[in-house]
């Protein structure tokens, strides 16, 4: 096939064009999440219309369902539940309930499910949905105007949008995760670098990652303003969804497959714009501002608005004074109060092995109140079937039920204000993980080693104490 | 949707970049029967006892009626919050007007009859000093029908816009409705779809 990944699964799924020059882009899978759905089912009310395919519907309650919650709690408390619920039964729709085996994160149990597969389609009221295009998805995060949208019609009047390619470049040293390569890809292009854009992913640093890394990074191209992420499937994809309930099965399975090992860009392929990551000599990236672009290397120190170019330097000494930080001082010299491990962004299997193999033996510094909650039911059952709860509880960890917690600071799961939060999430926006709360973001890894210190700590410093 | 014809207003500056969507509309300030009416820029614009913030720029008191918000790039960057959209038209800002917007917000504002306007950095610079030194003491005017803002001393400032765009805030266009026109086409896909990937047209259920 010709043109870039993203442009085949645009055309594959273009059901028309409207007059106005939008396409009609086909949604294979719908996932809808509670703080949208109950004025999108509102509206369709009022408009008396209804989901046209509520067999490709889901919806997830994640969003305002506390973490923290005691064991039987469904989460009546969120009015958006309750409303959700109540649109879901009236709609046809089915849920992913709180308290189901299959209750997670949108974007966690998707794949885990096998509801996303490569070549398809896929919105959710969510912007990381482009989580999912690590699977080679074309994803889409939408408004509440587009989830009715999708809802009433299963299309999306979509403007074309240009491509863009992030090729990492060379060999990731030992202990530099996906996160680190897309903190750092980020930090390159900067937070408006995708605007307008669809990102492929691509390079031997991808090829090498394992698929629960291929969505962290995919994750966060809405933290470049991208429309989407995503990254041709190969055999990792193919192997990873094997088996996987909704996946296809039998027969579908093996034409599935075949068709899954042509969708790659032609290798003519031209993009509208390329960002090159050069791994050799990269470090793990931790941010010390308020913008997911604002990262350096865990070894650096907080930067001088002094040095910087002209147009960044008035954000910058906000970001610092937001942040209360002195331009100079070495990441290692700060102190955090709370840790968080999980989110949309890392809190699958590999990323709660990949924190517990710093916390085995060790223990939560004094003083820091510590958090982790899986992606989803069925990781927390993997993480508990390996042992990994007891890791975290025996090192001082707050073991949580799934949902989006603390990322987004709802139904109580925020940190107190002041309190400077190590997290594995996705954005370090001002009051974003609670009002006055500063945030740094990390990998799983350099979170828990932090967690062990009290300071900013990357797990390759700690462990080199060994 | 509401239509977008013409507003006069006070313009009030938020030169910054990159203003999230979190910033915007704060994840506290959402309900399912919100009207959002009072929860725009809320922990700007409040402290954390809900007291007035003197010096953000909306609780000043020649700016506390804007109607039109002059901002940087990427604005409304970030989560995906249509809130972001509703507060700024329940606090009646229908009109931002930036050197770049982020992809979701942008479409949001269109689906609400907000306009996004994108002035090229000259014109935004000089609008920006525009709004500087008229200081929210006169209104400006949004004309989307004429695409050009016009300042108290009726200085014009022309921007561009897709026509379809313009088109459909004009008109207060039912953006369902217009794709609901092609329902044939959409049955037609899903029919070629089931022949060509049938798994991707059966989604099975958990359980």
């Amino acid at each position: 096939m010709t043109g870039t990944l993203f442009e085949q699964l645009w055309s594959d799924h273009r059901a028309g064009t409207r007059a106005d020059g939008r396409d009609l882009i086909y949604m294979d899978r719908h996932v809808a999440h509670e703080l949208h759905s109950p004025r999108a089912f509102a509206r369709l009310r009022e408009t008396g219309r209804k989901v046209r395919r509520p067999d490709l519907t889901y919806q997830a309650l994640d969003h305002s369902v506390s973490t923290f919650r005691p064991a039987g709690d469904t989460g009546a408390e969120s009015p958006f539940i309750v409303a959700a619920r109540a649109g879901c039964e009236e709609f046809g729709v089915h849920v992913f309930d709180v308290g189901d085996p299959e209750h997670g994160i949108s974007h966690v149990v998707g794949p885990e499910l096998g509801l996303t597969t490569p070549g398809s389609s896929y919105a959710c009221p969510d912007s990381h949905a482009c989580t999912v295009g690590a699977l080679g998805v074309l994803a889409f995060g939408v408004g509440t105007s587009e989830l009715e949208h999708v809802f009433a019609t299963q299309v999306l009047a979509l403007k074309p949008l240009k491509t863009m390619r992030v090729f990492f470049l060379g060999t990731p040293a030992e202990g530099v995760t996906a996160k680190d390569l897309i903190l750092k890809a980020i930090s390159v292009a900067g937070a408006d670098g995708g605007r307008g854009h669809a990102v492929e992913y691509a390079g031997p640093a991808i090829e090498t990652l394992g698929m629960e890394g291929r969505m962290t990074i995919c994750n966060m191209a809405i933290e470049m303003g991208a429309r989407t992420g995503l990254i041709a499937p190969d055999e990792t994809t193919i192997e990873w969804l094997a088996g996987r309930p909704l996946a296809p099965q039998g027969p579908d399975w093996d034409s599935a497959a075949d068709w899954w090992r042509t969708l790659k860009s032609s290798p003519d392929a031209a993009y509208d714009k390329e960002v090159v990551v050069d791994c050799e000599g990269m470090e793990t990236q931790i941010s010390w501002g308020t913008d997911p672009s604002q990262v350096v290397g865990a070894s650096q120190r907080v930067p001088d608005p002094a040095d910087a170019e002209p147009a960044r330097k008035e954000a910058m000494a906000r970001a610092l004074s937001y942040m209360d930080l002195k331009p100079g001082t070495p990441l290692s010299e700060i102190a955090i109060h709370r840790v968080f491990i999980g989110s949309c962004t890392n809190s699958r299997l590999s990323d709660l092995e990949e924190a517990a193999t710093v916390l085995r033996g060790r223990k939560v510094a004094e003083g820091v109140k510590a958090v982790v909650t899986p992606g989803s039911s069925q990781v927390k059952r993997d993480a508990e079937a390996r042992g990994l709860d007891k890791v975290f509880k025996e090192a001082g960890f707050f073991w949580g039920e799934s949902a989006c917690s603390m990322c987004a600071g709802g139904m109580g799961d925020a940190a107190d204000p002041g309190d400077r939060c190590i997290s594995t999430t996705n954005r370090n926006f001002e009051n974003r993980q609670g009002p006055g709360v500063r945030t740094h973001l990390a990998s799983p890894a350099n979170v828990a080693a932090s967690a062990v210190t009290g300071r900013i700590t990357s797990a390759r410093e700690l462990l080199a104490g060994d | 949707m509401k239509a977008f014809t013409r507003l006069t207003g006070i313009a009030a500056p938020l030169l910054q970049n990159d203003v999230n969507t979190d910033q915007i509309s704060p994840v506290a300030g959402h309900g399912v029967d919100t009207d959002y009416s009072n929860t725009l820029f809320y922990r700007q614009r409040y402290d954390s006892d809900d007291n007035e913030i003197a010096d953000f720029v909306l609780n000043l008191p020649q700016f506390k009626a804007a109607q039109i918000l002059i901002t940087g790039d990427n604005f409304g960057c970030g989560s995906s919050r249509e809130s972001a959209v509703w507060s700024l038209a329940g606090y009646g800002i229908r009109c931002v007007i930036a050197l770049s917007f982020a992809d979701i917000f942008r479409e949001n504002c269109l689906r609400n009859g907000v306009l996004p306007v994108v002035l090229p950095a000259d014109q935004h610079r000089a609008l920006a000093s525009k709004v500087a030194e008229i200081d929210g003491a006169e209104p400006f005017t949004a004309d989307l029908e004429a695409q050009k803002i016009v300042a108290p001393d009726k200085l014009e400032f022309p921007f561009d816009i897709a026509a379809a765009e313009r088109d459909a805030l004009l008109r207060g266009l039912d953006d369902i409705g217009v794709s609901l026109e092609h329902e044939d086409e959409i049955a037609a896909w899903e029919h070629s779809m089931a022949e060509r990937r049938p798994w991707l047209q059966t989604a099975a259920r958990p359980r």
